[in-house]
Parts: C-alpha cells; structure tokens; sequence
C-alpha cells in the first residue's frame, strides 16, 4: 500500500524527521563539496533503476491500453487495428458479464466482512487487554505471510469432497445431509472464495487498524468511561470516528487488493470453474490473452478492470470524506 | 482506566468477546495445523474421520515429494530468485531513493511522480504484456540465442521481480533518507568522502531499518509469487509455488492426498520460521508506512 494515512499512524519516520535538528529536503546546494559533477552521479544512480522500471512497468502498462484496440492472437505476425469493437464485444459476452458480477459480489460480501470483523478484532484486542493476545495476533497473521497457492491448497483440502475437513468431519458427525460440494457447486462455489479470502486478509486488516487505533490517547477513553460510556459506545463515539481517515485508506486499498486476490486464488483453487461459475474478472483476461491466445481482446478486459477498480477507488474515497478529526 | 470499569460492573459481553476471539483465532489455525498433521498420515489414513491423529510417522510422503515430484529441486531455484531479485532491487534501489531524496535535479517532480503511479500498477495487470515482450526479444535474437534467453531464465524472472518493487522500495527509502539530518553527510563530505561513498558508507547503514522493511516484505512478494513464475518460467525449471501448483492438479487426478500435504508442508514452514524470528520486526514495518498488499 503507498504509505499510511498520515496523522492516524505515527510512522517511525515522521518521528524521526520531527527529531532530526535539521528537517526537510536538502538539495545539493546547502553543502558546498556536492557541487562538481553531480549531474553524473545522479544519473547513474537513478539510470538503473528508471530503466528497469520503464521497460518492466511503464512499457507493459501502455501496451494494455494500445492493444485494447487491436485483435492479436499474441503470436502470430497478423495484427490488426479494430478500434473498440473489442470493447463492444465485451458487453455480448456473457462469460465477461458473469465475471464482472462475480468480481463485485465478491468486493462488496469480503469487504464488509473482513472489515466488521478485523474492526471488532482490533478494537478487542486494543481496548480490552486480553490475555494472550499476542499470541492471538500471531495467529491471525499468520495467513498472510503464507502464499496464495498454499492458501488455496488448504482450502483445496479443507473443501475437499471426500475426506475435506468440513465434510469429513460432518461425516463423522452422521450429518451426512449437510455435506456439500463445495468446489463443485455452481452455487457455492464463490461463497467458498469468499471465505478463503477473509480468511487470507483478516489478520492483515486487523493489524492496521490495530495501529491506528493505538494511536488514540487513552484519556479520552479515560474520560469517557468516568461519564460511564459502554465499550460498545466507546467504539462508535470515539474509536471509529478518529481512525476514520485510516479506514478510508485501507477501503480504497481494499478495492485493488481484493480484485487482484480473487484472480491469484480463483486461478489456484477453482481455475474459474465450475463452467465459468467462479471466473472473476483478472482470471479471466489472463484466460483470454494467455491460454486462450485472443490478446488483444484479453487487454481490452484489463482496461475495463482498471476503470472499475479506479471509479470504485474514487467513489468510495468520495462516498467516506469526512472532516478530518483531531485528538 | 478499563479496569476500574470492568471492576466497577462485571460485563456478559467479555465472556462472548473472548469466545468469539477465540472461534475466530482457531478457524484460522486448525486448518495449517490440520495440513501439517495430514501430511504424517499413510495412504489409507485419509478415508474416515479427518480429525484422527496420524498413526505413525509416515515420512514417505515427504520423499516423494521432494524426490518423486522434484520439490527440492523447485525449492532451490525459489531461493536462487528470490535472492537474486532482492540483490537486484536493493542494488538499484538505493541510489534511486538517494539521489531522488537528497538532489536537486531537473526532472526530479516527474520521477517522483511516475514512481508513486508505479505503486498503484499490480503486477497482474501486466504479467501477459511482459511475457509477450519477452517472447518477442527472444525471437529477435533467435540468431544468438537459438534456444531463447529471456523465456524460462530464473534471472529474468529475478529481474522482472525487481523492477516490479522498485516503486514501493524507492518510495519507503527516499522517505526515511529524507528523515536522516544533513549534517552527516557533511561532516564525511568535509573529511573528504566522495558522493559514492557518502552514500554506501554513511547513508545505507543509518537506513538500516527502512532497508531491513523493504527486504522482509518484498522476500515475502518474491517467494510468494505464482503468477509471474507461472508465466515466465513454463518450462522445467519451476519455483516452489508453481511445483505447489502441479501437485495441487495431479491429486485431483491420482488422489495422493499425502504428497501434496507434505509438499504443503515444505511451502508453508521455511515461511512459518521465518514469520516467527520476526514477527515484531514484520507487523512494525507494516504500521510504520511500509505497507504492501
């Protein structure tokens, strides 16, 4: 994520700027042995790296743009430009349709999830000094720091449909009726995504809110309680309200994130199956412009992605503006 | 102050606190615990009830897949990526972040700005874009190189890697070179250091934080990657993840059940020591700015 809310987290280097006797950015003109030959040595320390970030980054990212309007099978030497019918036939293909409101449905149900519940998490752990909880924070870490194909590994294991973990035990349990085809049913299998990534991105969430919600003095709680507030009024009067700037960031944040992770679990775990059941929008472009050779139309999908994901960052950043409130 | 609260009237609502914490705290677990139990288990141990406890040690799991379903040979080119790809981004990294920190330079607003734009690219976007690119150069130098460079070369992969996080590694430590006061530099200018070694040698070991952030987490990008991996290296030579990836497609034809948890298990507890060792150093990183998805 680019850098924090600033003004909910103290991060260690605005401590450090605020210490330092001489704040701010020093240009070569300030120390005098600087000024011969700098415009070499700048150039060759930022040449490598403006290098391997155009060619790596910047060329690929407008190339998406350009062959949007192109249909090219990625091999062959015949491309050739069709304007936006790329973009026409997106609204025609029912694949593309069903992806798009698999990558929403999926937005809108794991946000709100993982957000309620790394709130509550946070909110629990800071204020209500429960025992263990490091070794709580520990735990509920841990899936991200694990791979995406790991995560879906376990949830591969944990669906499986014979000897999984939920219907082996419901099994053993002689509840039998309950068992479900969990990766296989075209009703259930976004709902199993669904849980794999709030199970992948709780820990994650939680510990950022964790530290803006640190950051909070504790008279006003003090305060507070002495007029008798519960924990819960506390929550929404005081907590919320002032890492509400932290939680805009980690919203917008959340749109980008949660579109790219659906892609890296959805390929791992379900492929986009059952029959496109599961297919959300990135798997699906990576299907047409890689496995299924129809670049040009592949990176007009990518476009479409990239708009959404922006109009949706922007919406929400509008929707969530609030005053700015101090402590 | 909350103790006086809770001792001034006792809450129903901490008992149901605790109990949810907790729910939620094993849901997480129980499944890592499961698979790493599971991958001890023989062939018929996985029919029944999956809460039974292994009934010995039952190791040929992991030999086969660290032999049979080559994961140590995969475990080896991950490490080989992965270090690669840190040597690169650090090497070109630091004196990016440096100049763009300390010099007054023309062009400098754009640079700042189009790496901070590079932040807001996922690499998911372009994966196809650069795989074509790289295609492509080997084809123009089929001549050279009949068997192709660029494709299924761990190196380029390492260096594709880099470029990806030199936007968040530059934006992490220009801010904490900026943080650093002057004086520093001038005092080693004035006792005759070049530009060069200001940098290296006084500069880089006052930012060792920064730079232990910005290796912790993208360590964790690198190693944890599939996709780029996946369709850069098609051929042969896989990493970790994306040999993962095959075991995960082979059990669901043969039903191996106990291959594909034990090669879990070699995925996930290089990853689970190394979360452990520095767990505070990781979870400070990320409240203190350095944060990546």
């Amino acid at each position: 994520m680019p850098g924090n809310p600033s003004g909910t987290l103290p991060p260690r280097t605005a401590t450090r700027r605020a210490a330092g006797p001489a704040p701010g950015r020093r240009g070569a003109s300030g120390s005098a042995p600087r000024r011969r030959g700098n415009g070499l040595f700048v150039l060759a320390s930022l040449l490598p790296a403006l290098v391997l970030f155009a060619v790596f980054m910047v060329v690929p990212t407008l190339n998406v743009f350009r062959m949007s309007f192109y249909t090219w099978s990625g091999f062959s030497p015949d491309m050739r430009f069709v304007g936006l019918d790329n973009f026409t036939a997106l609204l025609d293909d029912a694949q593309f349709v069903r992806a798009f409101q698999n990558t929403v449905a999926l937005l809108v149900v794991v946000t709100v999830v993982t957000m309620g519940t790394g709130l509550f998490l946070a909110a629990v752990m800071t204020r209500q000094r429960l025992r263990g909880r490091s070794l709580y924070r520990f735990v509920l870490y841990v899936p991200s720091v694990l791979s995406v194909v790991v995560i879906a590994a376990i949830f591969s294991a944990v669906f499986d449909q014979e000897n999984g973990l939920i219907n082996g035990t419901l099994q053993a349990l002689s509840l039998d009726g309950l068992r479900q085809v969990w990766l296989g049913d075209q009703d259930l299998v976004l709902w199993s995504v669904a849980i794999a990534m709030v199970w992948q991105s709780l820990g994650y969430y939680m510990v950022l809110y964790m530290a803006g919600m640190a950051s909070i003095p504790e008279d006003v709680y003090e305060a507070s309680a002495l007029d008798g507030a519960s924990p819960v009024r506390q929550f929404f009067a005081i907590t919320l309200p002032l890492i509400w700037q932290n939680l805009r960031t980690t919203l917008t944040f959340f749109v980008m994130s949660a579109v790219n992770l659906s892609f890296v679990l959805v390929r791992a775990m379900t492929g986009g199956g059952p029959d496109g059941s599961s297919e959300v929008l990135l798997s699906y472009m990576y299907k047409q412009a890689y496995t299924n050779s129809s670049y040009g139309y592949g990176m007009a999908i990518g476009v479409v992605i990239f708009a959404f994901s922006f109009l949706v960052s922007l919406l929400v950043s509008r929707a969530t503006r609030r005053e700015p409130l101090q402590f | 102050m909350t103790t006086i609260t809770s001792a001034a009237r006792p809450r129903p609502g901490r008992a149901l606190t605790y109990v949810l914490v907790i729910a939620i705290a094993l849901a997480i677990a129980v499944p890592v615990a499961w698979v790493l139990l599971a991958s001890l288990k023989g062939k018929s141990e996985f029919y029944g009830s999956p809460w039974t406890l292994p009934e010995g040690l039952h190791l040929q799991n992991y030999v086969d897949a660290f032999v049979t379903a080559r994961m140590g040979h995969y475990f080896l080119t991950s490490v080989l990526v992965t270090v690669l790809g840190l040597v690169f981004v650090v090497a070109v990294s630091v004196p990016a972040a440096y100049v763009v920190a300390r010099y007054e330079f023309r062009g400098r607003g754009l640079v700042e700005v189009a790496l901070l734009a590079g932040l807001f690219v996922n690499v998911n976007y372009i994966v196809v874009p650069i795989f074509l690119m790289l295609v492509g150069w080997d084809r123009a130098l089929v001549d050279v190189f009949p068997g192709g460079f660029f494709i299924d070369n761990p190196a380029v992969l390492s260096l594709v890697y880099a470029a990806t996080s030199i936007p968040f590694t530059v934006y992490l430590l220009a801010a904490y070179f900026r943080s650093i006061p002057v004086d520093f530099e001038e005092a080693a200018a004035l006792d005759g250091a070049s530009r060069f070694q200001i940098m290296t040698r006084v500069m880089l070991p006052m930012a060792r934080p920064a730079l232990t952030t910005v290796l912790l987490f993208n360590f964790l990008a690198y190693w944890n990657d599939y996709i780029i991996a996946l369709t850069l290296l098609p051929g042969e030579g896989k990493t970790l993840q994306v040999g993962l990836l095959n075991l995960m497609t082979a059990q669901k034809a043969a039903a191996d059940y106990g291959r594909l948890y034990a090669g879990m298990v070699i995925v996930i507890v290089p990853v689970l020591i190394f979360y452990a060792l520095i767990q505070r150093r990781l979870i400070e990183g990320m409240a203190s700015g350095g944060v990546k998805g």
